[in-house]
């Protein structure tokens, strides 16, 4: 197979890539006139043929959720922008909008174009300095340069972007609860339906998509449905309900890894390869134990599973909650899965909304079960507890009100079941990872 | 009609009505238990208490269940919805949110207002496991003593169903409350310096259904089912809340709002909530008197009744519209309706006045925004007119007399000297008769005083009645709408009162035992616009009299 050549990250280690001059001489917004003089339904059918699936976790079909809208709506449409990328280990949207801010901003003018949008909210996570730096220098060059505003290129069409930064909850990337936000409350997620395509931000119809479904957009446009659908994996013919894994992803490389990395890729690479050919192999010649395989809540795969198909499909198959992010964290053999998954439990507890029971108190008790576990006061049956506390938050998804529950399950359940011996073997042992310190720390 | 089955039992749902499937099976009796939900406040099924197997029945009959568990709350019941409540999933289910609910609380049920009430004790009890497995230290938060000038928050015990939160935002408009923190270490509280204060606020109290929330006025007074309620009447206004009223050892110790939508809905004020202590106010008249002279000559009651009894009649006799009577509207219809019909018996042309019908300010709306406006669609009203049942009396009045008199006519009256005999009936706690108006009795020979609490006119009285408060008498009072509803004796009045239907039963020698029933059939008979006082409905949640409102009431 000939070497991929990224796309999406075609122009990121170009001096100055982030400015409009650079886009533009590299092609930007140079059809983005013809574009918009599509009809709006075009555009839809587009991105629909493409078979183009949100990048942000879910891999819901973005052309789907677009035609949900409410047919001839009179009042405002919104597009809300997840740029609020909060799950461990990811950080590709940040390459996006720091690198390429261009690119994300033709996304998103060509989606809203798509579903009639005059206004579109970019939710940016707080930490993001410097991508709120570029992409606010990059949306003023486009304003100055009649690329969004009033009568965008002479075509009639308007779009102000508003560019809003988040303060720091994991929960704001949720659809809902990043609409809440944006309006100025708690970001509690709301309960659906009304899904956010019917009654969203303000109460108006609302899209919320992620920054790289965004910047797949405009490449869709760009190239063709062809080109998109001969990249990545085709749909299970034994599986009428797969809709195919088409298209480059950008997987995060990360954890105990010789070369952190951001790579594009085709849907489907394996684990394997990405930590061996991308990533410059597991650390210290040490061997990879387990690996999460798109961000902490969609679990682990563990070593025997490392040839698993990182597609839309792929972890699913082995027991994993999903592709989730693309966030692969390696865990090399050195470490205890007692705390890692401590630390995953620990995280999800500190960005527990709070607002569904399940969710407030059960990721609560799961940390302090493992808190207990790791000072070694505790007995074999507490994984059974463990395990029987991530079944009741998400014994199938809809315990609660949004996925947080379900992702604080998942790590439990696939740690606990993957890895089980040595779970009883750290038990048994009464051994402690734990100083006093950090007992002090875990306590205060 | 629209049909929806509930454990395999069908039930018919109105075409109109728009119920979750928590209202659903409450119809077959089947209880869906539930923390954050409640009929009056908007819906966030977040405590997951509710979760239960919904599907549809398709045309053909067969039925596609929803491979998840859902909220009860927040899924409507329409026609074809199936319900299961009793599988073993769903019991499951609600075992787990059990659990959770209790790992941080802190189970200190003894001393515990709400024990007994408690719907994490009903709910653990019904639904839950026996034990705990948590062998972690709880997570401990501080109390609020203070968050308002009538409630106290115990944090610990909060399960964070924001009903609070929701009743201020949403129904009193004052927003003082909401969540502060995250996760497991979410806190309900208030701004600092913006206490709970609002007309409305003890109304959170009784939402919590556990004890976070509670009242100061109640907290440590009582074990809650040491209490009995009786339903009755909030007598503060003219809405005429349904409450019950909680008593234990022949002392109020509180009242509490009762749903019915012909009344207020679910809530009522702090001013009714608190307004009952004049019942057991030391001030209260406590013995009956007849004065000589300014001279007490008797204090027996069946000596003193006869006497008054004695002088209507003599006066009655001595000149046609030389007695009169001052109807407050603080009595119940039965009351005003023996007096009434007596003295018209006694002489055709007795006068018969409204007694001071007390306005204070203006109605007051919720929810109101944070300026004090008022938000449509209104929630809850607390009403100026400050008297229970001027409508009731007002449609007693007008079956005898054309035009109803004014208190300040008959008051010109008594003082140009034209009575011999006057009959006052007052009732109002805040006062009804200044030391000016009382004066225009002076000149009346026998003025009869049928009260509970010390007012001017004693001075010029000849007969003293103490008679009895709103939770020591049984009648029917009619609200601002003309809502018909029973209050109920709840208490025994001190020794010396007597409850004040008793007191004109045998001014008026009726037979026997007080019986409100046969004077209510009596008065339905007779006043075409009380007609409805004889649907049983009465004694449930009220009979809407429409003809009982007068023209240009307010």
């Amino acid at each position: 197979m000939a070497k991929f050549e990224p796309v999406l990250f075609a122009r990121i280690h170009k001096p100055d890539s982030a400015s409009l001059k650079s886009y533009q001489a590299d092609g930007g917004y140079s059809r983005l006139k013809e574009f918009l003089s599509m009809a709006p339904a075009d555009v839809t059918n587009i991105v629909k043929d493409s078979g183009l699936r949100g990048r942000g976790g879910a891999g819901f079909p973005t052309g789907l959720k677009w035609t949900f809208l409410p047919k001839d709506h009179p009042g405002p449409i919104y597009l809300a922008i997840n740029a609020d990328e909060s799950e461990p280990g990811t950080f590709n949207n940040r390459y996006l909008m720091e690198k390429d801010p261009h690119q994300l901003i033709e996304g998103i003018i060509l989606a809203c174009h798509s579903i009639r949008s005059n206004k579109a909210y970019l939710y940016l996570r707080y930490e993001y300095g410097t991508s709120y730096r570029v992409l606010d220098a990059a949306i003023r060059e486009c304003y100055a340069a009649g690329i969004l505003g009033q009568n965008i290129k002479g075509t009639g069409f308007n779009l102000d972007i508003v560019l809003h930064r988040g303060a720091g909850a994991y929960i704001c990337g949720e659809e809902t609860g990043l609409i809440e936000s944006l309006e100025g409350k708690r970001a509690w997620p709301r309960i659906k339906p009304p899904f956010p395509a019917i009654e969203g931000l303000f109460r108006k119809p609302t899209i919320v998509n992620n920054v790289e479904t965004l910047c797949c957009v405009t490449q869709i446009l760009y190239r063709g449905i062809e080109w998109f659908k001969s990249i990545g994996v085709p749909p299970d013919p034994n599986n009428p309900r797969d809709p195919g894994s088409y298209g480059p992803k950008l997987y995060c490389v990360s954890g105990h890894v010789t070369k952190p990395c951001c790579v594009e890729l085709p849907l489907g690479v394996t684990a394997r390869e990405l930590i061996e050919e991308h990533a410059g192999g597991v650390w210290k010649g040490r061997k990879a134990k387990a690996v999460v395989p798109g961000g902490i809540s969609m679990g682990f795969l563990s070593d025997k599973e490392l040839d698993t198909k990182l597609d839309f499909a792929g972890p699913g198959k082995v027991g994993c909650l999903g592709l989730g992010t693309a966030a692969v964290v390696v865990v090399d053999d050195q470490t205890s899965m007692v705390d890692v998954l401590y630390n995953c439990c620990r995280f999800m507890s500190h960005e527990s909304c709070g607002q569904c029971t399940p969710c407030r108190e059960g990721t609560a008790w799961m940390t302090k079960i493992l808190e207990r576990i790791r000072t070694g006061n505790s007995r074999v049956e507490d994984l059974d507890l463990l395990l029987e506390v991530a079944g009741s938050m998400g014994i199938i998804p809809g315990t609660t009100i949004c996925g947080l529950s379900d992702g604080a399950a998942w790590p439990v359940k696939n740690a606990i079941s993957k890895f089980r011996g040595e779970f009883e073997d750290y038990i048994r042992g009464q051994r402690a990872t734990v100083t006093s310190a950090q007992k002090l720390m875990a306590v205060h | 009609m629209p049909t929806v089955t509930v454990n395999g039992k069908d039930v018919e749902i109105g075409a109109s009505e728009r119920l979750n499937c928590i209202q659903a099976a409450a119809k077959v009796g089947v209880e869906i238990p539930a923390y954050c939900w409640h009929p009056a406040l908007s819906v966030v099924a977040s405590c997951r208490m509710c979760l239960v197997e919904v599907g549809d029945r398709k045309p053909d009959g067969t039925v596609a269940m929803q491979p998840k568990l859902v909220p009860g709350c927040q899924t409507p019941a329409k026609d074809g919805t199936v319900i299961i409540s009793d599988s073993q999933k769903v019991k499951d289910a609600r075992k787990a949110t059990l659990e959770y609910l209790l790992l941080n609380h802190p189970l200190d049920c003894p001393t515990c207002d709400q024990a007994g009430e408690c719907y994490l004790q009903d709910y653990s009890f019904n639904y839950g496991r026996g034990y705990s497995r948590l062998n972690e230290p709880k997570n401990i938060k501080p109390d609020k003593t203070y968050i308002g000038d009538q409630i106290t928050l115990f944090t610990d015990r909060c399960i964070m169903c924001t009903r609070c939160v929701r009743f201020t935002r949403e129904v009193s408009g004052s927003s003082e409350l909401q969540v502060v923190s995250r996760g497991s270490h979410e806190e309900i509280d208030i701004f600092p310096g913006h206490p709970v204060n609002n007309p409305l606020a003890g109304n959170v109290v009784d939402l919590c259904p556990v004890g976070a929330l509670c009242s100061k006025d109640f907290l440590y007074q009582q074990r809650v089912w040491w209490l009995k309620s009786t339903n009755s009447v909030c007598t503060g206004c003219s809405t005429g809340c349904s409450v019950t009223v909680d008593q234990n050892d022949e002392r109020v110790y509180r009242l509490k709002p009762r749903a019915n939508e012909k009344a207020q809905g679910h809530f009522m004020c702090d001013a009714g909530r608190f307004g009952w202590k004049y019942t057991h106010s030391d001030q209260r008249l406590s013995a009956p008197e007849m004065r000589t002279n300014g001279q007490v000559v008797s204090r027996d009651w069946d000596q003193i009744v006869a006497s008054a009894r004695a002088a209507l009649r003599k006066t009655a006799a001595a000149g046609r519209t030389k007695i009169a009577a001052v109807l407050s509207p603080w009595m119940t219809v039965e009351e005003a309706w023996i007096l009434a019909s007596f003295l018209k018996s006694l002489s055709p042309d007795a006068v018969l006045a409204m007694g001071p019908v007390r306005v204070e300010g203006q109605d007051d709306h919720f929810p109101k925004d944070v300026r004090g406006n008022v938000v449509e669609p209104v929630k809850f009203t607390i009403r100026a007119e400050k008297c229970p049942n001027r409508a009731g009396v007002q449609a007693v009045l007008s079956h005898f007399t054309k035009d109803v008199m004014p208190f300040e006519e008959l008051l010109r009256l008594a003082s140009t000297g034209q009575f011999g005999a006057v009959y006052l009936a007052g009732g109002d706690p805040d006062g009804w008769i200044s030391e000016l108006q009382a004066e225009a009795f002076s000149k009346v020979e026998t003025v009869i005083v049928q009260d509970f609490l010390p007012s001017p006119v004693l001075k010029h009285a000849t007969h003293v009645l103490p008679s009895g408060t709103f939770v020591e008498r049984e009648g029917v009072v009619v609200n601002h709408k003309g809502l018909a509803q029973l209050i109920r004796r709840s208490v025994r009045g001190p020794d010396g009162t007597r409850p004040d239907s008793r007191i004109l039963w045998e001014l008026t020698e009726r037979t026997g035992l007080v019986q409100t029933d046969v004077v209510r059939s009596e008065i339905a008979a007779q006043v075409t616009a009380l007609a409805g006082l004889s649907d049983p409905a009465l004694k449930a949640d009220g009979v809407l009299l429409n003809a009982a409102q007068p023209a240009g009431a307010v």
